[in-house]
């Protein structure tokens, strides 16, 4: 810190251009300069000889990454809203996600996947608290707080403290129900419709589903 | 598919800590919950960790415990459930059960 010093005789001018040329911050480190763990380095190789054996070629491993990477969690919200305009879908969601998501045309993966019904008697919150387990191939990458050891701790320990530090209130009347993540299946939560959005399209219904409602750490609500 | 547990039974969780890549949460081992659902059969976890490819399958669960059950000061509502997905290995018939 001897080249950042806050107690310096500078303003420390963040939100305005920087001017004075003795005020140094640290340079962010480049992805190389910190270095490659045992597993990036198993990795890099495992990949290396794949490719030279021609099990598949560095343009597939890039367009699956690229395929990966426009996987989001407008998918579940699409789900979701669908299930709030049909009670019928709602009910083969429930029963089995991914024979109802192919009436969408959405492929979501080879991993069975739960949906839990919010009910006005019941919340459902999900976690993973031995790794980092959640429906990628649904709804793409987790939230780096998902992965964090003390959201993996604390969601199945105190799971109402948790909720709200994140905003979300849940009565002493209604149940939670936590999810853990623990082996082959995943999990997406269900949220109810809320309130004073009769008439609305299933498109701007789908729009106030977040990831966040579908991890459960949150409720859809009109914007 | 022949299961030792049906959804609605009472079972309890090992009291083991073998070594290796394990999927039963520490937290809940021990303790006694009820067959949520039957969710099939996968292949052992503990074996596939470690590169064998034929690991047998085995029947997974997801089983309810009272959150109260898993942490005697548990501060919420005493309906409150934690669900967690265990094989058949680890479970044994609740002992309280027991005629």
């Amino acid at each position: 810190m001897s080249d950042h010093d806050h107690t310096g005789e500078h303003e420390h001018g963040h939100g305005g251009y920087d001017v004075d040329p003795s005020h140094h911050h640290p340079p962010q480190p480049d992805l190389e300069d910190t270095p490659f763990s045992r597993h990036q380095l198993m990795q890099m190789a495992v990949t290396g000889l794949l490719i030279e054996k021609g099990i598949f070629s560095a343009d597939e491993i890039r367009a699956q990454i690229e395929h990966m990477d426009t996987i989001g969690p407008a998918r579940g919200a699409e789900l979701v809203a669908r299930a709030w305009v049909d009670d019928g879908f709602r009910t083969r969601l429930v029963a089995d996600s991914k024979s109802a998501a192919a009436e969408l045309g959405m492929d979501i993966g080879p991993i069975p996947i739960l949906v839990m019904e919010n009910t006005p008697d019941t919340h459902n919150l999900v976690v993973c608290t031995l790794c980092s387990c959640y429906p990628r191939f649904l709804l793409g990458i987790p939230p780096d707080w998902y992965k964090s050891r003390s959201y993996r701790s604390r969601a199945v320990r105190e799971p109402r403290e948790v909720l709200a530090e994140f905003g979300t209130e849940i009565g002493p009347d209604v149940t939670i129900r936590v999810h853990d993540s623990t082996a082959d299946m995943r999990y997406l939560v269900l949220p109810m419709r809320p309130a004073g959005t009769q008439g609305i399209g299933e498109e701007a219904l789908a729009k106030l589903v977040t990831r966040d409602a579908l991890i459960g750490v949150t409720l859809p609500r009109m914007t | 598919m022949q299961t030792r547990f049906a959804p609605g039974d009472r079972v309890r969780v090992h009291r083991r800590f073998p070594p290796g890549h394990v999927r039963t949460p520490w937290y809940c081992r021990g303790k006694s919950g009820e067959v949520e659902r039957i969710c099939g059969r996968f292949r052992n976890p503990e074996q596939l960790a470690y590169g064998n490819r034929d690991a047998a399958h085995e029947v997974l669960y997801r089983v309810s415990f009272s959150s109260r059950v898993l942490w005697p000061d548990y501060e919420g509502s005493e309906r409150d459930r934690v669900e967690i997905e265990l094989y058949e290995h680890w479970l044994a018939p609740d002992p309280g059960e027991m005629k």
